[in-house]
Order: structure tokens, then C-alpha cells, then sequence
């Protein structure tokens, strides 16, 4: 019970900069559904059952031009891969013992930031602690999105802008402390951050989607860094 | 055009969340193969740099801030600070350098 209670209390102090960055970028998600013609309550609505920036994005452009449910499904699909990679990873992460009914809800928490704040977790995953970061960022979403149907400028342009840092300073506070204690991690973080502006570069990769720009260097640079560097059965460090 | 909107939308939603749910909830055990293990602990670092880089560049519409920011959040996180620190501290950095910039 206490268990629960701190892991939840964890998950929603960590998730506060996930809620923050939503906030921001769900904003201008909820402007772009307004210049679709999509009112606040079907944006809200959206966003709340979805929970993913660029699925949304997409899928705006696609409502407002009146493509075909499979257009829809297929657009969803390639950009929301990357969540498949995601969730196959947290998988690890869960002890055996979770029980299905936790990892139904858990599933729907699995965001690019969720995840990765989860997997910064010492040892296993505690389901609270995933439902603690829900508990901020769901509601951030679609209070944004609502928002910016709502009213296109609530926050003064700058802070908007300085805000949608957010996201990207807590990738980067996630990523590096392990990258600064492994030599290892440190070079495969710097390839792919290298490779990734030498892709947005290039002439006729850089016309994919971000979504399938993710999956393709993900697996590439992961599936070839396992073959160089395979992980030891290490016994995990139980930080902290 | 107004009943469709909400077809759209489970649509989206359910194929979404399929896609989140399936792995969650098929693979129980833990997974032994050193390769398969290894590839998933690589992973979320990798997608995490690659979505971070050069995105974090232009997201606010100004590369001097927006590298700004990245190095910021580099130095702070480098240094041991939490995600919160790290995030706000970018954001300040940024909102300060709008500020200063906007006198020239």
C-alpha cells in the first residue's frame, strides 16, 4: 500500500515537466484543430482517447481534407510504431507478476515522455508510478488542446515558446547522467543524435515522416550497437 | 461531416492504443536472448536522442535559443540536475534570451 502511494507521488512529481511540455505543445495542437474547423469538445475529445502529438497532428490534416478510415489507420500506424518499440522495452521493465488489468491501463500511458521517465525507474517498473505521471500528462494534453481551440494566445507568445523546450531538456535530463557513467552508452547517444541531423539533412530521406525517421534509426542503431556491445546478464543496480 | 468526426477519432484511438497494449500485454516473461535484451535496453536512448536532435534546434522557432536551450539542458543534466530542474532551467534560459535578444 505504501508502495503504491510512493510510486505514485514519484510518478506525478516526475511527470509535472511532461504536464508542463504538454501543456505548450498540445496548444498549438488545439490551434491546428481549430483551423481544421474541429470544435473544442471533439479536439479535447481527441486528444484525451489519443494521447500522441503527431498521430494527432496527422490525423487533423486527414479529417480536414476527408480522407478514408484506412488512410487514417495506416497514417496512425507508421507514426505511432515507434510506441510498439516502446512498449516491447517496458515490457521488460514490468515484473512478471503484473497482474493484465494493470498493464491494460499502463498501455494507454505509453508516450515518448512517459516512457521515458518510466525506464529511468530503478529495477522494476511500478505500475503507480506510470499511473502517477498519467495523472499530469493526460489532463495537460487535453487541457491544452481544449485551450488553444478555446483561445489561440492564453500564455504570451515567448513563454509558448520557451515552454516547448520542456519536452526535449527532460529527454536530455534522461539520457545523459547513464551516458555520463558509460563510455558505451555516451558514444551510441552521440551517434544518434549525429545521424539524426545528418537524416533531417538529407534530400530525400528528410521527406519521411518524424514517426518513421524514429523507427528506422532506432532500429538501426540499436540493432547494430546489441551486435557490438551486447548487454551482460548483469544483476541490475538497485539505485537509489 | 459531424458524425464522421467521431469515427475519426476512435479510429485513431483504437489503432493507437492496439499498438500500445499488444506488446504490454503478450510478452509476460522476460525476454532471455542477449541480442533481443540488449537491443531493448539500447532503445529508448536511441529514440530519445533522435527525437530530441535536431528538433530541439527549431522548436522555438529560433536556432540561437534553441541551441541555447540544448546546452543548457546538457550542462544541467550532465551535472546531475533532476528532470524538472533540467526542463525549467531551458525554458528560462530560452524566455531570458527571447528577452534580451528582442533589444536588438
Amino acid at each position: 500500500m505504501e508502495q503504491k502511494r510512493f510510486w505514485y507521488v514519484r510518478g506525478l512529481r516526475d511527470g509535472l515537466p511532461v504536464g508542463m511540455g504538454y501543456l505548450a505543445v498540445s496548444f498549438t495542437l488545439g490551434i491546428a484543430a481549430k483551423n481544421a474547423g474541429i470544435g473544442a469538445a471533439q479536439a479535447g475529445l481527441m486528444s484525451l482517447l489519443n494521447l500522441t502529438s503527431a498521430g494527432e497532428f496527422a490525423a487533423l490534416a486527414i479529417i480536414q481534407a476527408q480522407g478514408s478510415y484506412m488512410e487514417l489507420v495506416f497514417s496512425q500506424l507508421v507514426i505511432n510504431l515507434r510506441y510498439c518499440l516502446m512498449s516491447c522495452a517496458l515490457s521488460q521493465k514490468l515484473s512478471e507478476k503484473t497482474p493484465f488489468f494493470h498493464r491494460l491501463f499502463m498501455a494507454f500511458g505509453v508516450t515518448d515522455e512517459i516512457f521515458g521517465i518510466a525506464v529511468s525507474t530503478p529495477k522494476h517498473l511500478n505500475p503507480f508510478y506510470q499511473y502517477g505521471a498519467m495523472s499530469v500528462a493526460i489532463p495537460g494534453w487535453t487541457i491544452g488542446t481544449v485551450l488553444g481551440v478555446i483561445s489561440g494566445s492564453i500564455l504570451p507568445a515567448p513563454v509558448m515558446r520557451a515552454m516547448s523546450l520542456a519536452l526535449y531538456g527532460m529527454f536530455l535530463a534522461i539520457i545523459i547522467p547513464p551516458a555520463k557513467k558509460s563510455r558505451i552508452l555516451a558514444g551510441i547517444v552521440l551517434v544518434s543524435m549525429l545521424l539524426s541531423l545528418l537524416v533531417s539533412m538529407l534530400p530525400i530521406v528528410s521527406s519521411l515522416s518524424g514517426g518513421m525517421k524514429t523507427i528506422i534509426l532506432t532500429v538501426g542503431i540499436a540493432g547494430v550497437a546489441a551486435v557490438l556491445f551486447p548487454v551482460k546478464e548483469e544483476k541490475e543496480t538497485e539505485a537509489e | 461531416m459531424q458524425n464522421s468526426i467521431y469515427v475519426y477519432i476512435l479510429v485513431m484511438a483504437v489503432v493507437t492504443y492496439l499498438i500500445r497494449v499488444l506488446p504490454l500485454t503478450l510478452i509476460r516473461k522476460e525476454i532471455k536472448n542477449t541480442y533481443i535484451r540488449s537491443f531493448l535496453y539500447y532503445v529508448p536512448y536511441v529514440t530519445l536522442a533522435v527525437m530530441t536532435v535536431p528538433a530541439i534546434f527549431h522548436a522555438t522557432g529560433n536556432i540561437v535559443t534553441g541551441v541555447s536551450g540544448f546546452v543548457t539542458a546538457v550542462v544541467l543534466a550532465y551535472r546531475g540536475a533532476g528532470l524538472l530542474k533540467v526542463a525549467v532551467g531551458a525554458c528560462v534560459v530560452v524566455l531570458l534570451l527571447e528577452g534580451l535578444l528582442s533589444f536588438f
